[in-house]
């Protein structure tokens, strides 16, 4: 967790897998993900971790995790981990990833149930705590700008985009039809119209 | 009530949260309505004050807010309520999103996955974006929040391998600055 980054500041060339994919090493990532996740906002975690520091996976593979896992029930960061670890390591690692998701936040839980009281009584300890939640919502604004710049490919797209926004922030209409709305009419924008789609791609090598 | 744990109680516990686990739809905070239904007003299991609190404290520890189930799980049931309602809570939204991801991987390079790879973009886009304005509305919409925010943001565009440490320890010194100086002012939940 702590090894200094080998890449220098300014590099924006995309990240080769540098540290083989392990169990280990994936039980390592989401540990300390969950561990200081506090607040919400896990994805830019996830995606700096997983995408560019590691490069075990790249932006468009990683971005459609990202949706998936907020348009399906449950939580949007262990989805993210099932999805990222059965992208890398198949069905143990899903259950690897999630399951050091959530070591941290249970022995957490655990030590909580016991000391409660006595956190919510310290003022300054809760403003601080509001600190980091600010802190996290400036990381999720900047993973936000970086999904509006891949998926711009035509006005189309961006109405998809702006409308999603204030159907969902502004609005705060519920998720589920606005989703069943969006996913389709966006597909479609993004469906490849004239070109020939006679693949026959036999054979995908899934993991 | 801490009596010994029965395996009705842990049953009670797995019926009442896995359901929750696959309506969970818009992530945690879909629950907390149902929940609190089943386990202050139906079963009595805990009062309505106590609820509010273990939701606040919730707020403040690591991981998603969907614990809450399983620390009034604990409150109820000790260690072994606990783990029973941790697999209730995420193993079946986990089996759910494996499903669904694996068949996504499945069909990887035929042309509608490529299509609705990037069809799925600019809604998560949306999505994200939404976030960012709820999470600020939520955490009081004020200056002080849009400027860490901004801030943080413009320290990821300058160096995108930045380590969220120093960004959260620094906004937490900021509040905390805030806060000593009087700019805001935090009364006990």
């Amino acid at each position: 967790m702590s090894e200094a980054p080998v890449t220098q500041p300014g590099s924006a060339a995309p990240a080769e897998a540098k540290i083989p994919v392990t169990y280990t090493a994936l039980y390592n990532v989401f540990f300390w993900i969950g561990l200081f996740s506090f607040g919400g906002g896990l994805m830019p975690w996830i995606q700096r971790e997983i995408v560019i520091k590691r490069g075990w996976m790249r932006d468009e593979e990683f971005l459609p995790g990202v949706a998936m896992s907020q348009i399906l029930p449950g939580v949007n960061s262990t989805n993210m981990a099932v999805y990222v670890g059965r992208h890398l390591l198949g069905v143990s690692g899903a259950a690897v990833a999630i399951i050091g998701m959530l070591t941290g936040p249970f022995v957490f839980m655990l030590v909580a149930a016991y000391s409660y009281k006595a956190i919510l009584a310290v003022p300054a300890l809760h403003a601080a705590m509001a600190g980091v939640a600010a802190a996290a919502i400036g990381m999720l604004l900047r993973m936000g700008v970086i999904a509006v710049g891949t998926s711009g490919r035509g006005v189309l797209s961006v109405v998809v985009m702006i409308s999603v926004f204030l159907a969902i922030g502004v609005m705060k209409w519920p998720l589920v039809p606005v989703v069943l709305v969006a996913v389709p009419m966006s597909v479609l924008i993004a469906w490849p119209w004239g070109v020939k789609s006679k693949v026959k791609s036999g054979g995908d090598a899934d993991a | 009530m801490r009596e010994e744990t029965s395996l009705s109680l842990l049953i009670s516990i797995a019926i009442i949260l896995a359901p929750l686990s696959i309506a969970s739809i818009g992530g945690a905070t879909a629950i907390y309505a149902p929940l609190q239904h089943e386990v202050v007003d139906l079963r009595q299991w805990i009062t309505g004050r106590e609820f509010l609190d273990l939701f606040a404290i919730c707020r403040f520890t690591p991981g998603p807010s969907s614990l809450l189930g399983a620390l009034i799980a604990f409150k109820v049931a000790g260690l072994l309520g606990a783990l029973v309602a941790m697999v209730a809570l995420y193993l079946p939204s986990s089996m759910l999103c494996y499903g669904v991801s694996r068949v996504w991987a499945t069909h990887k390079g035929k042309p509608w996955h490529t299509a609705v790879e990037r069809g799925l973009t600019p809604v998560a886009a949306g999505l994200i974006m939404a976030g960012v304005l709820a999470l600020f509305q939520l955490s009081g919409g004020d200056l002080l929040t849009g400027a860490v925010m901004v801030g943080v943001a413009g320290a990821l565009t300058w160096k995108r391998q930045m380590h969220p440490f120093p960004l959260l320890i620094a906004g937490a010194i900021t509040y905390e600055a805030a806060y000593l100086l009087g700019y805001m002012n935090y009364v006990q939940t």
